[in-house]
């Protein structure tokens, strides 16, 4: 799993390229914190290039919400996969996160 | 066979035998009866479904594997013996010391042997800790294992452990494989019943042939992906709840600054309605099905301005109301180790006389203690149930309801260490049966969404044997009561009596002797009676724990044997108990001798009362049992 990250103009956005799994999940806190540190609390993770999402990976999205919360700002989700919708559905975190379906459509209307 | 027996058996109890000039005593026996037969009824349906696995499927190469050894004040020695031992197990692995104690001992111990080792993170200073729940809730966080090995810190497994086990998760749906708990410092008599061989044997098969057998703490694998789905299911409904709560209070709070005096202020009665409305929209939203981070976010988001409008307009007078706010803690810990949900601050907050700032303060703070952050917990996503001191069953009960499968391996594949002393061991059954009925109080099995009614009544089951410390006082009590007293809780004990009672009880031994196969149950027999004040304190206990937040006066098991002379004082109640069976004894036969009673009921309850004071015997053995001495030093001595 690769991740990257580029800082717009009112959030900062995370690029997740792979298999978010056990392995990535680590991976993507550290990152979100990194970004979060640097002064952008408004964080998307765009799951456009993401094939695979295992609970693991979704519980890494909680901690990095948290994260962002308590910043005082907000992480949102952006271009869902099919089976990472399952994923989502399965498990009720549909309930919790909305997926945008664009990047630049999480926080429009903020 | 035991069931038509033992219905037929109960029911003429209940229709045509009561003495009621004697209810105090008949109903209560009969209550006890009734009880005793729905246990061997649930005893005989675990064991009709009996499964025996064979040899295990074989384990598949690449799987990931965290080995997890908990501790909490263990001996250093002790650990480390458990860890070099889960470190030397075949196929590839990592193996993490869990350490709860927080020793920078046993950190460098590890560190030196190449051993991972794990405390809590920072994220748990003054949260509720779960226990051994937490401890593993906090590794799971920095460890990726794809399975992992659960060991108690005296469990020492064998170096194949995992390719007797690891071969069941090629089926997908499998979350759990439980093995055996055996101690190698217990002799041959057991005096204190520390095997488990009814459990680990009959009923832990006969539960998985229903596709319930328990997760029991330590010596079992689990799936990373079904626990934590566990926890992501746990998170999302305890945050839709709370933020329920949330809306309610902060409705509550709007109506109490309505009525102080500064509501006339034209700017407070702007703010007021705008936080009220935005209140509103969002119930309307939860129910519409928005997702609760947006829901919580706009809510906050404009509470938020609202406040800040207002102490832009009015700062100074409203000081020293923040000052106490700020002051007053929104969650806090309850001695169980349980958080108590803000709904305690709601509360306080609505009772006092707040002017709307306060209020409006208290709305954002109400909001800002329950979110979606889960802000009263460690983090957010808690895979192992916390409900209960033992989370091992409430842990398997909700994989079992998610749909996850569950495998009891019937073989001996780590050698644990049983308490040596009363004290201790009785501590241990405590906390069992402790959390075995908070389980059956929070989420009662019977009613769980997702569970077959084979699984339901699986669980019910076992949480139905922890009551049976109520009825064994009603067994204890009827023979005294007869031969003391000459009252007879039936109405004659005929042919009738005999014809009914005595093929239930000879149907219902054979059914313990078949089922056990020859293994020894009578000492668990002896102990489940023997120990009813042990049960009936832990019925007490959790239920005011469960429902009034009262602490459950929680301990950890202690694997050294304590010191000090023998605990006579541990068994006050049954001391005074069997004393009461003698008593009873030498009246009954004096009564009788003088005519006062007649000689059948004498002779069926003299017998009971010899039963009841054979039972006991154990304790009197187990009080004075001095720990384990190996067999070669025995031999050697002699």
């Amino acid at each position: 799993m690769q991740f990257s990250y580029e800082v717009k103009d009112s959030y900062a956005e995370v690029k997740g390229s792979g298999r978010l799994n056990m392995v990535a999940a680590p991976k993507l806190r550290e990152v979100v914190a990194e970004v979060v540190a640097a002064g952008s609390s408004k964080v998307v993770v765009n799951l456009e290039e993401t094939v695979f999402m295992d609970s693991s990976g979704l519980g890494a999205l909680i901690g990095c919400l948290k994260a962002a919360r308590q910043a005082g700002g907000d992480l949102r989700i952006s271009g869902v996969q099919p089976q990472v919708r399952m994923v989502l559905e399965l498990t009720n975190m549909d309930r919790v996160l909305t997926s945008y379906p664009t990047a630049e459509a999480a926080f429009s209307d903020d | 066979m035991t069931v038509v027996l033992g219905v037929n058996y109960v029911a003429w109890r209940w229709l045509g035998s009561l003495n009621w000039d004697a209810w105090w005593i008949a109903v209560p026996l009969v209550a006890a009866e009734t009880y005793s037969l729905i246990d061997v009824l649930l005893f005989g349906m675990t064991v009709w479904r009996l499964k025996s696995r064979g040899a295990p499927p074989a384990a598949p190469d690449d799987a990931t594997v965290d080995v997890f050894i908990t501790t909490y004040n263990e001996p250093l020695d002790l650990v480390m013996t458990t860890a070099l031992a889960a470190k030397d197990i075949h196929r590839p692995h990592s193996t993490w010391i869990l350490d709860d104690g927080d020793r920078e001992e046993l950190r460098r111990l590890a560190e030196e042997h190449g051993i991972g080792y794990v405390t809590r993170s920072a994220d748990w200073a003054d949260m509720p800790r779960h226990a051994k729940a937490g401890n593993l809730n906090n590794a799971l966080m920095v460890t990726h294992g794809e399975f992992l090995l659960i060991l108690d810190a005296d469990q020492i497994p064998e170096p194949d452990i995992l390719d007797k086990t690891l071969g069941y998760f090629n089926n997908p749906r499998v979350a759990l494989v439980q093995t055996p708990q055996y101690f190698i410092n217990v002799p041959k008599d057991d005096p204190l019943g520390s095997q488990a061989p009814l459990f680990y044997g009959p009923i832990q098969q006969g539960k998985d042939g229903w596709n319930a057998a328990f997760f029991c703490g330590s010596n079992a694998l689990l799936r990373r992906e079904a626990l934590m789905q566990l926890g992501l299911v746990g998170y999302v409904r305890e945050t839709e709840r709370n933020i329920r709560q949330a809306l309610a209070a902060s409705r509550s709070a709007i109506r109490k600054a309505r009525r102080s005096a500064d509501a006339d202020n034209p700017l407070v009665e702007h703010m007021l309605n705008e936080v009220e409305a935005v209140t509103n929209e969002a119930q309307e939203q939860l129910e519409t099905g928005a997702s609760l981070s947006e829901i919580t976010y706009r809510v906050r988001r404009k509470v938020e301005q609202a406040v800040q409008t207002l102490v832009q307009a009015d700062f100074s007078a409203l000081q020293s109301d923040l000052e106490e706010i700020a002051a007053l803690e929104l969650a806090h810990v309850g001695e169980s180790g349980l958080p108590v949900v803000a709904g305690d601050a709601v509360e306080v907050m609505s009772g006092r006389e707040w002017s709307p700032l306060g209020a409006l303060e208290s709305v954002q703070a109400i909001l800002d203690a329950i979110s979606v952050e889960r802000i009263n917990e460690a983090q957010p996503v808690m895979p192992l149930a916390t409900i209960s001191v033992t989370e091992d069953m409430a842990t398997a009960m909700r994989l079992h309801a998610l749909g996850w499968q569950s495998v009891y391996h019937h073989e001996v594949l780590a050698n644990g260490l049983a308490p040596e002393d009363l004290k201790t061991m009785l501590t241990q059954r405590l906390r069992w049966a402790q959390g075995t009925v908070q389980v059956m109080l929070r989420e009662n099995p019977l009613v769980q969404r997702g569970l077959s009614w084979g699984q339901r009544l699986m669980y019910f089951a076992t949480m139905w044997t922890y009551l049976g410390g109520f009825t064994a006082v009603v067994y204890f009590a009827a023979p005294i009561v007869y031969l003391a007293f000459g009252v007879l809780p039936v109405s004659s004990l005929s042919t009738d009596f005999f014809i009914r009672f005595i093929p239930f009880m000879l149907a219902n031994q054979l059914l313990f002797w078949v089922a056990g196969r020859g293994i020894k149950t009578w000492r668990g027999q002896q102990y489940s009676l023997a120990l009813f004040p042990t049960w009936i304190k832990a019925c007490t206990t959790a239920a005011r724990n469960v429902w009034f937040g009262r602490p459950l006066g929680f301990a950890v098991t202690p694997k050294a044997r304590q010191s000090g002379g023998p605990g006579w004082s541990l068994i006050r109640p049954q001391i005074v108990v069997s004393a009461l069976l003698v008593v009873a004894l030498i009246v009954g036969v004096a009564r009788l001798a003088a005519g006062l009673l007649e000689p059948v009921g004498t002779l069926v309850n003299v017998v009971w009362v010899a039963f009841d004071l054979v039972v006991m015997s154990v304790l009197f053995r187990a009080v004075r049992y001095k720990g384990f001495i190996p067999e070669e030093r025995n031999a050697d001595a002699v």
